[in-house]
């Protein structure tokens, strides 16, 4: 992967960007969360070999945080949106 | 070690028989190791030679030592931050020291001396404490500064004209490197000479689950049943423990190396610079070996990138302006499991019988002996060894870590 296209900018080298993980929805209820729960949210991951849904920050250019769908065996991307149009 | 080379020079009896066997796929087995890389293999010899559990079946979806065991820099060390991680990794450099005897095979090595440099105010004092830490569990580990620096590598720009010049250095004396294939294939040999069953190309496809225990593995070459299964596939443990519905938290990441053209021997220690993200050191064939942090997204891809040979090209010359004209020979990835706290995941799981040993980051060939010591140990006695028993998978929801990022993040 060399470009990225930023749902703002357009393709651009995978350097102007900052890989920010891959997606995960926050607990509804923090304060009546276990221990395991927090510890699920804070640190567990998903990892796939597979398609993945990840955040992506185009740092040295508009700042947009956005989702990109990857491959991770290839590398190969999907498509990528701005995180108001994911499919809630 | 030389009886045998001589007994082999007069007995005709060349060349050296099979190191190890090819089997046929058993329907049961005690033990079932996933991933033939050095701490799986280290594992099944530990089962065979200590505890005589030798109905034990490696299985490796390549050839043994295709991953990270035959992937990584081959630096061992146990100059790390926190005293739990000093006290492990120093007893895996003590079984290396032992190691060509132990296998009968001559795994090299070369314990040349470890430098950590500083650049930084900040730095200096990491290796201040990591020193002392180290001085506290009998660790060979000291701070020393330039002149003491350049007396041991002359090469070294230790001027204050670079961008980032050179304050300090972590200095390690048993610190070395190593021939990783001969660790991978030693072992492999005394675990097979043991009556333990080496199956390459067996893909693991599923686990079987009863009632929250393990019972059988499924395989590319057919069905296995067994009761106990050790997770030790390092960049790709989440995939096979996605098998039995458990998350880990680790996310996959290539850690890129390269190596030049040989050069004759000018560098006889092993130099890491954490503030510059390189590691270099001189193989005994001349060749310099370097490597850096790991790549700035996750993936399990292990194509290697131009950008990562500009930046440790740039880093190498800012430490050894003589090398700006030596030509780089070959480049390669493996893929790193990173933990949160840049420490090992090793023990039992939910799912009884199912056991890890992952979170190898980006420092697991340097524990492989010890790893497979203890797991071996807690297979056979079912529990766990006091020098891993902060490395539990429930240390995350007891907020018990072992932060080990100031000393394993790019130091290896």
């Amino acid at each position: 992967m060399l470009l990225l296209t930023c749902p703002n900018c357009g393709d651009r080298n995978v350097s102007e960007f900052h890989f920010g993980g891959e997606l995960s929805s926050r607990p509804k209820d923090p304060s009546a969360l276990s221990n395991a729960e927090w510890a699920n949210y804070l640190y567990m991951r998903n990892n796939v070999m597979d398609a993945q849904t990840e955040w992506w920050h185009h740092n040295a250019g508009c700042g947009l945080w956005f989702l990109a769908e990857r491959h991770t065996r290839t590398n190969e991307v999907i498509k990528t949106y701005p995180y108001a149009k994911r499919d809630a | 070690m030389s009886i045998q080379l001589i007994r082999q020079a007069f007995n005709g009896n060349r060349p050296p028989p099979k190191m190890w066997r090819s089997h046929e796929l058993k329907e049961q087995y005690d033990v079932v190791i996933i991933g033939g890389g050095a701490h799986g293999l280290a594992c099944a010899y530990y089962l065979a030679k200590e505890h005589g559990i030798t109905d034990v079946a490696v299985l490796e979806k390549s050839y043994i030592g295709a991953g990270g065991s035959g992937r990584n820099t081959a630096i061992i060390r146990s100059n790390y931050l926190t005293p739990e991680g000093v006290r492990f990794y120093n007893d895996s450099v003590k079984l290396y020291e032992q190691l060509s005897d132990e296998l009968n095979f001559n795994v090299m090595f070369s314990q040349r001396g470890h430098l950590t440099l500083a650049h930084t105010d900040g730095g200096v004092n990491t290796m201040r404490r990591r020193a002392e830490v180290n001085q506290i569990e009998d660790v060979d580990s000291r701070l020393i500064f330039p002149d003491e620096i350049k007396s041991l590598c002359p090469s070294l720009d230790v001027s204050d004209h670079p961008r980032y010049p050179i304050l300090a250095a972590l200095y390690h004396p048993p610190g070395g490197i190593i021939r990783h294939d001969a660790v991978v294939w030693g072992y492999a040999h005394q675990a097979d000479v043991r009556g333990v069953h080496i199956h390459q190309n067996t893909e693991v496809t599923g686990l079987k689950v009863q009632d929250g225990k393990v019972t059988g593995v499924e395989t590319s070459r057919g069905h296995i049943k067994t009761g106990t299964v050790l997770n030790a596939t390092a960049g790709w443990a989440s995939t096979i423990t996605a098998m039995v519905g458990i998350d880990l938290p680790l996310t996959t990441i290539p850690l890129q190396a390269c190596v030049t053209e040989p050069l004759k021997p000018f560098l006889d220690v092993v130099v890491v610079s954490g503030s510059l993200h390189v590691y270099i050191s001189q193989t005994d064939r001349g060749e310099l070996v370097m490597g850096a942090s790991v790549d700035p997204f996750s993936s399990y891809s292990m194509a290697g990138s131009l950008t990562f040979l500009e930046g440790i090209a740039g880093h190498v010359l800012e430490l050894f302006p003589s090398l700006s004209h030596v030509r780089i020979l070959r480049q390669w990835a493996g893929i790193c499991e990173m933990p949160p706290d840049y420490s090992p995941i090793m023990g039992f799981t939910p799912i009884n019988g199912f056991l890890i040993d992952v979170g190898w980051g980006t420092y697991g060939f340097k524990a492989s002996p010890i790893a497979g010591k203890t797991l071996a140990e807690l297979i056979a006695t079912s529990k766990t060894p006091t020098l891993i028993a902060p490395f539990r998978l429930s240390r995350f929801e007891e907020n018990d870590l072992v932060g080990e990022k100031g000393a394993a993040a790019v130091g290896h």
